[in-house]
């Protein structure tokens, strides 16, 4: 049940605004046709899932209006509610992720509103993806409804700011009961339906390009393998070949942005059947393209890896000067430009000074191990 | 059942003469011991919660600020970070237990993860018993 229902909310929701409902209205009507949905479908199950949301999240709608309005008449709108027709159910994935990412509202709220509104899970679901009290996520969800009700909806979101959204949650990965980065590919993949935006496709195969090697970086004690020591045995084919696929079809669309050249550059890793196969200078172009398009540091940064992999750790090391202290993993760099240098007693106290520095335990736990290594060899 | 939280500091707690504890820092260990010291906190953090005890566990960075208010309109004081870690808390367990005794198994089995050569680290866990919601009952 759990499936289809996450397959239909975004749907009926799509239905109730083409009909004319208020965005933040149907939402909440939509999430009471399902808590419904839940008490009686196990034993009264309909014939028509989706007509059946359909009718009793409009009759919510309704009732919900009633109370609020004692103006509006209940003939007004009951006689009008039209039978379900065919679903268009791809264009309003758009409407709803443009309406979802809404500029008035931060990314945070933004996530957490597409995962309910488009993603179609409850809030409980949420609230354990992102380790916090479902009583908490439901505030923060209708905070996000609130704020757009009030900012009208006249300026939906634009498609730059639903593709930050989107990657939000795929960088979010797994906890929980829900798979966060499977759920971001799945709304991305009905939004390649939808638009024809390479930068849209370039996102998915980006998605999927690390997602086909998200086995491959966890170590059966929970630790980080870093790519140069996967078992590329491990990458899931079928999802490199779906990537590069997209990816290649989104370039030759000849309309280059942030994700087609991060998506290249995965691909080029993916690629190579083993790390000393990986075509560096490639990449470095990809890198260079890529600080074309953004001013980022972290691009910066990543490319000074690739710099130091074409033409040696200490042309890395004098970029690396560049590239400004505070940015995460910078320290992390360092030492691994000066274990490849030589330079090991100074790469061992700069891992220890990445590792109290990381943001995550799996980080740490890896950054510390790396010192552990040099410190005690 | 009763919750208590079992903090874990950056070295340090009582210097009992007789007692010691690991005081190498973990990037001085060999790295197999260090993933054998995360796979044994891992363990204690599994078996808490087949036990039906666990909580919630989190670990926090060393740096941090100290933050306090200094008026209308004026931005937050703040100072640090702080060279010293020494007294900071590197994080925290909690349980929700039958007895005091039962936290202080729980610390002591976190405390007696390997270090080097495998030897418990004998790290010092605070453990400290959360205050109560009064008991819910007429008066």
């Amino acid at each position: 049940m759990d499936q289809l229902v996450r397959e239909l909310v975004p749907q009926v929701l799509g239905i109730l605004v083409r009909r004319g409902a208020d965005f933040a209205a149907a939402e909440d009507a939509v999430q009471e046709a399902l808590t419904e949905a839940v008490r009686r479908w196990p034993d009264d199950p309909p014939d028509d899932p989706k007509a059946w949301l359909v009718t009793v999240s409009w009759r919510k709608f309704i009732d919900a209006g009633r109370s609020e309005s004692a103006r509006r008449t209940r003939e007004e709108r009951t006689l009008e509610e039209p039978a379900p027709g065919p679903a268009e159910e791809q264009d309003d994935t758009l409407l709803l992720l443009f309406l979802s990412c809404h500029p008035s509202l931060s990314p945070h709220a933004a996530v957490a509103l597409t995962l309910r509104a488009v993603g179609g899970l409850t809030t409980r679901q949420i609230a354990e993806a992102y380790l916090v009290p479902e009583s908490t996520m439901a505030q923060r969800i209708s905070r996000a409804k609130r704020t757009i009700a009030q900012e009208g909806v006249g300026t939906p979101g634009d498609l730059r700011r639903v593709l930050t959204v989107l990657y939000l949650i795929f960088n979010e990965g797994y906890s929980g009961d829900v798979d966060l980065a499977a759920e971001a590919i799945r709304l991305t993949r009905a939004m390649t339906r939808a638009s024809d935006e390479p930068e849209v496709a370039g996102l998915l195969a980006l998605m999927l390009l690390h997602h086909a090697r998200r086995d491959a970086r966890w170590a059966g004690d929970g630790g980080l393998v870093p790519l140069a020591e996967q078992d590329r045995s491990r990458w899931d084919t079928a999802l490199i070949s779906e990537g590069v696929a997209i990816l290649q079809s989104a370039l030759a669309r000849d309309r280059l942005g942030e994700y087609q050249a991060q998506a290249a550059i995965a691909a080029l890793h993916c690629d190579a059947a083993s790390a000393d196969e990986t075509d560096w200078p490639q990449i470095l172009e990809w890198y260079d393209e890529l600080a074309v398009l953004t001013d980022s540091p972290v691009v910066a940064l990543n490319r000074v890896v690739a710099l130091a992999e074409v033409d040696g750790p200490l042309i890395g090391l004098q970029e690396l000067k560049s590239v400004p202290d505070a940015i995460p993993r910078r320290t992390a760099v360092a030492a691994w430009l000066h274990e490849r240098a030589g330079d090991l007693d100074q790469a061992a106290d700069l891992y220890a000074e990445a590792a109290a520095a990381a943001s995550n335990v799996a980080e740490r736990t890896h950054l510390t191990r790396q010192s552990a290594r040099l410190h005690s060899r | 059942m009763a919750k208590y939280l079992l903090l874990k500091h950056y070295r340090g707690g009582p210097e009992f003469a007789g007692l010691d504890f690991c005081e190498t820092p973990m990037d001085q260990w060999k790295p197999e011991e260090v993933s054998d010291h995360i796979a044994f906190m891992g363990d204690v953090a599994r078996q808490l919660r087949e036990r039906g005890e666990f909580v919630d566990a989190q670990a926090v960075s060393p740096e941090g600020t100290f933050v306090r208010f200094d008026g209308e309109g004026k931005p937050p004081v703040t100072d640090g970070p702080f060279a010293e870690t020494k007294d900071l808390i590197a994080g925290w367990m909690v349980i929700d237990v039958e007895s005091v005794e039962r936290a202080h198994e729980a610390a002591a089995l976190l405390s007696s993860a390997p270090g080097p050569g495998g030897v418990p680290i004998k790290e010092w866990i605070e453990v400290r018993p959360f205050l109560e919601n009064p008991p819910n009952m007429s008066e």
